[in-house]
């Protein structure tokens, strides 16, 4: 079984050897080995004018963005074992990205999967603005570059065995990784790539396979990671053995951006067993020493006095007042019926079970890095700018990360860890405690939705919806790329960056005449970043509340009158599809009830059915879940599965139990006992999931379908109960000591 | 500095360390062995779950000293070779892990389960603690009781000495 390496350092050696072998860098002028433009055309998004918003989402956004690099994108290589290493410009936390890109090369060039080999790459710089994960758009945006790279690949492989045996290419086939004559000849891919080099560029076409004779492609296939993660060999950056590399961690203030006034007893604190070093950077003292829990008391043991922080005086009922101030009214006036409601949901950390982490070794002229990095080449310039060193001496290598759910976008631990490695003068292997992470770690903002529906003889007439955020952080690329973009959309005009993102990505699915949807933020000095979905989960969750309350009014059922307001004839086949998998409108004991949602983003649309027991409704759980999805075109099935999975489980958390409490500048939670991120015994019995067949062109999944399941579980909740829910999370006592500041 | 002796996966080591240092730091920082993760340090995420003489312990709050002379198994030291333990096929059928990281404690903590246990209710599925913040857990409780289900078929003898 194959499995992807978890870093990838690009020595100039290694290039040098790798160049007698096939090696596909789609149109890239340095390498030998390049194919010519016109053997791979460059993606084509770039020639036709971008839509309004309802058709150009932010993933759309983001592929353009990408679009004068997307040629460079991908380098496969064809080596003399016949194996094929693909080095992948994305990261991986998780969503599979590696084994959709592995299936994608097996499919074009006719290998088994064990046999693709996919390697994060390193930051390269020359991508521009196309080296990022976010925005579900990795499989959009690496569909047609991996599929004509592998083209490209086989058709050399054609070409040099049918030189080598003196028959024309069209009659030979390719089959398990060889290349087969008509006479029964057989070549390994692996004995035809040095071959294959050294053809000439111009003379080999290639086109990727019709989808229509797509066997691997669209199939349930297992990860190609698995293996590793379930024998404990995959390696994540706090795994790697860089020589030298020694246990650190930071303490740090007591409120959000604190700062060091002084130290009273460094001396003692030197001489504790096993403390090799200490340093003051900007965020707090780091401490380095033979192990980390020895490092973690020496930390506990600090005695420091704080400057202020940036927002000391600020707790959560102070913030949901600034929240309720910036939310523009709505204007529609309510002379029909209407149905008018507003929310708040809380603060949420990311929470992603592998903490911040980073290692850095930094010299005088040079420094490396390695870490789980979304956006490598933000971190590449960030790091080499503080530094004071110049990018190129920067070298960043990218590691398998535990999870992201957004907070990966942001380097915050590899540029911490190169602060330190330069301020103590050795490598540094840093970790960031779990406390630290929940309450200095970035989280979701919280927001307030205004929303007023009117309605009359049976259709809702206009729609509005207001949004007060506390303002996400998008300095980290995601920002670049779409600002990029978005002065070229008839749509947009001056908005602010964050009104852009959420124009391009939030829309009301339904025919509910006019809709208008506003977002206001309010900056304050925290540390945030989107979350999974961005502002989806808050905004279309509630949209989904409040399209039951609609129906309520309107005395019509919940699922018919989605049925009948939705746009399209995809639209409805996922909802038909829970309501009768999900056997909606049977019944339900006392105390139980079923809700739905529905969502439509990324050119993929999902419904979300739940069943909910919330007898004690101080204690719900949600019992079983049946969700369709309509991807366009699911490359692999199972990963898209794994996904809506995700977001069912995000969406149980964020709705019933799970949240960050603000208070006097400083996040409460401190760890998965007090932030109630579920567990097993909050997780349904019963899940069914069900992926619409291929009928177009890849669409997003990552974050897909936690809005619907927000929706689903709400409205579960308010029906079982009678409990409107209005405030998130649903269930959201203090029900802990908090941890010592 | 006290010096503690044990096996960890089948090798017997031998570590200088102080008696209060928890085991996770001495598997991870001293001898190389990563499969175990940290995620909360304080017996709560169960990200480090691996195995003393065959029970589920949490590594970061035991101290290396309760290690001395005992059997430590973490999930490296799980499967034979490559002949991969029963739970570990089972969550290779199922896909289950999506960023990995929780799960190494996840099968450990099955496994330990399924010593206890032949046939486990969704109850005592229910009572696994480790946070999954990929959300997996549906495919976790599928892979118990498949992996449940296959031990059971092998396990002849048992089920033959009751009847
Ligand atoms: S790290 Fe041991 S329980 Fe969390
Ligand atoms: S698979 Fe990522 S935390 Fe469980």
């Amino acid at each position: 079984m194959s499995s992807p390496t978890p870093n990838s350092a690009r020595h100039e050696d290694g290039a040098v050897d790798r160049r007698r072998f096939l090696m596909v860098l789609v149109a890239a002028p340095t390498l030998t080995l390049a194919l010519s433009a016109e053997t791979i055309a460059p993606a084509d998004a770039s020639s036709s004018a971008p839509q309004p918003a309802d058709i150009v989402d932010a993933g759309d956004a983001l592929i353009l963005a990408g679009t004068p690099t997307a040629h460079l994108m991908m380098v496969l290589e064809v080596t003399e074992n016949g194996e094929v290493r693909a080095e992948l410009p994305r990261a991986e936390v998780g969503q599979g990205i590696t084994t959709a890109v592995a299936m994608l090369v097996a499919e074009e060039l006719d290998l088994p999967l064990r046999k693709v080999r996919v390697e994060l790459a390193a930051a390269r710089p020359e991508l521009v603005l196309n080296q990022l994960t976010g925005g579900s758009n990795s499989v959009r945006s690496l569909y047609d570059p991996v599929r004509k790279a592998a083209a490209a690949a086989r058709a050399r492989l054609v070409a040099a065995a049918g030189e080598l045996w003196d028959v024309p290419s069209v009659r030979l086939v390719t089959r398990g990784g060889m290349v087969v004559a008509p006479d029964g000849r057989k070549a390994t891919y692996g004995s035809l790539t040095t071959r294959a080099a050294k053809l000439p560029l111009s003379r080999i076409t290639a086109k990727p396979k019709p989808e229509a004779e797509h066997k691997l492609v669209g199939t349930a296939t297992s990860r190609v990671d698995a293996r590793a993660m379930v024998t404990g060999q995959m390696r994540y950056a706090l795994d790697l053995d860089v020589p030298g590399a020694k246990p650190t961690m930071v303490r740090r203030p007591p409120t959000i951006n604190g700062t060091v006034r002084s130290m009273k007893n460094e001396a003692a604190v030197r001489d504790m067993p096993g403390v090799i070093d200490l340093a003051v950077i900007p965020t707090g003292v780091a401490v380095m020493g033979e192990t980390f829990g020895q490092v973690r008391d020496a930390v506990e043991a600090l005695d420091v006095t704080w400057g202020a922080g940036t927002v000391d005086s600020l707790s959560d009922a102070g913030i949901r007042k600034r929240l309720r101030a910036a939310v523009l009214p709505p204007v529609v006036p309510r002379l029909t019926g209407y149905v008018e409601a507003e929310f708040d949901f809380a603060f949420v950390s990311h929470a992603p079970l592998e903490t911040n982490c980073a290692i850095a070794d930094v010299r005088k002229d040079r420094a490396e890095i390695w870490a789980g990095l979304k956006s490598p080449i933000l971190a590449q310039q960030e790091i080499a700018a503080a530094l004071g060193l110049p990018q190129r001496q920067v070298t960043v290598h990218v590691a398998q990360s535990g999870g992201s759910f957004g907070r990966k976008l942001f380097p915050d631990a590899a540029i911490e860890a190169a602060r330190i490695s330069k301020a103590m003068g050795r490598p540094v292997k840093l970790m960031w405690s779990r406390i630290d992470d929940m309450r200095h770690g970035r989280t979701r903002p919280a927001s307030h939705h205004k929303i007023r529906a009117t309605y009359a003889g049976g259709k809702v007439l206009t729609y509005e919806h207001r949004v007060a955020a506390v303002e996400t952080d998008f300095r980290h690329g995601v920002g670049e790329m779409l600002t990029a973009v978005a002065t070229r959309l008839p749509v947009v005009g001056n908005m602010s960056f964050a009104q852009v993102v959420f124009h391009l990505s939030v829309k009301v699915p339904y025919r509910f005449g006019v809709v208008t949807g506003l977002l206001k933020e309010v900056p304050l000095k925290m540390h945030t970043a989107s979350w999974r979905s961005v502002w989806s989960a808050n905004t279309r969750g509630a949209d989904e509340i409040v399209v039951d309350e609609l129906a309520k009014k309107m005395r019509k059922d919940p699922v018919a009158f989605r049925r009948e307001s939705l746009k399209t004839a995809r639209q409805r086949a996922v909802l038909d599809k829970v309501a009768e998998e999900g056997n909606w409108g049977r019944d339900m004991p006392e105390g139980f009830a079923q809700g739905v949602g529905f969502h439509d983003e990324y050119k993929s649309c999902t419904a979300c059915l739940v069943e909910i027991d919330a007898r004690n409704p101080r204690k719900p759980r949600v019992v079983k879940a049946v969700i369709a999805a309509d991807v366009g075109r699911p490359i692999n099935p199972r990963g898209v599965e794994a996904q809506l999975l995700g977001g069912l489980t995000d969406a149980i958390s964020t709705t019933l139990r799970a949240g960050l409490h603000i208070d006097r500048g400083l996040p409460l939670e401190g760890s998965y006992s007090q932030f109630h991120y579920a567990r097993q015994k909050d997780s349904p019995t019963d899940v069914q999931i069900f992926i619409m067949p291929a009928n177009g062109e890849p669409g997003g999944a990552g974050e897909l379908g936690l809005p619907a399941a927000v929706g689903a579980i709400a409205n579960a909740y308010a029906r079982a109960t009678g409990i409107r829910p209005r405030s998130f999370p649903i269930n959201f006592d203090v029900d802990f000591t908090p941890f010592p500041r | 500095m006290p010096r503690y002796t044990f096996s960890v996966n089948g090798r017997t080591v031998t570590v200088n360390a102080p008696a209060d240092l928890p085991l996770l730091w001495v598997l991870r920082d001293r001898l190389g062995v990563t499969g175990p993760k940290y995620g909360c340090g304080i017996d709560v995420c169960k990200a480090c779950t691996s195995h003393l003489d065959g029970k589920a312990i949490n590594p970061c709050v035991v101290p290396v000293s309760e290690a001395q002379g005992r059997e430590v198994t973490t999930i490296e030291g799980l499967a034979e070779g490559d002949r991969l333990h029963p739970v570990q096929e089972a969550w290779l059928e199922q896909d289950v892990a999506q960023c990995g990281y929780c799960q190494p404690g996840q099968i450990m903590a099955a496994v330990a389960l399924l010593r206890e246990t032949r046939n486990p209710t969704d109850a005592q599925i229910d009572a696994i603690e480790n946070v999954c913040r990929c959300g997996t857990y549906f495919r976790i409780r599928e892979a118990i009781k498949n992996a449940a289900a296959k031990m059971r078929a092998v396990d002849g003898p048992g089920l033959r000495k009751r009847s």
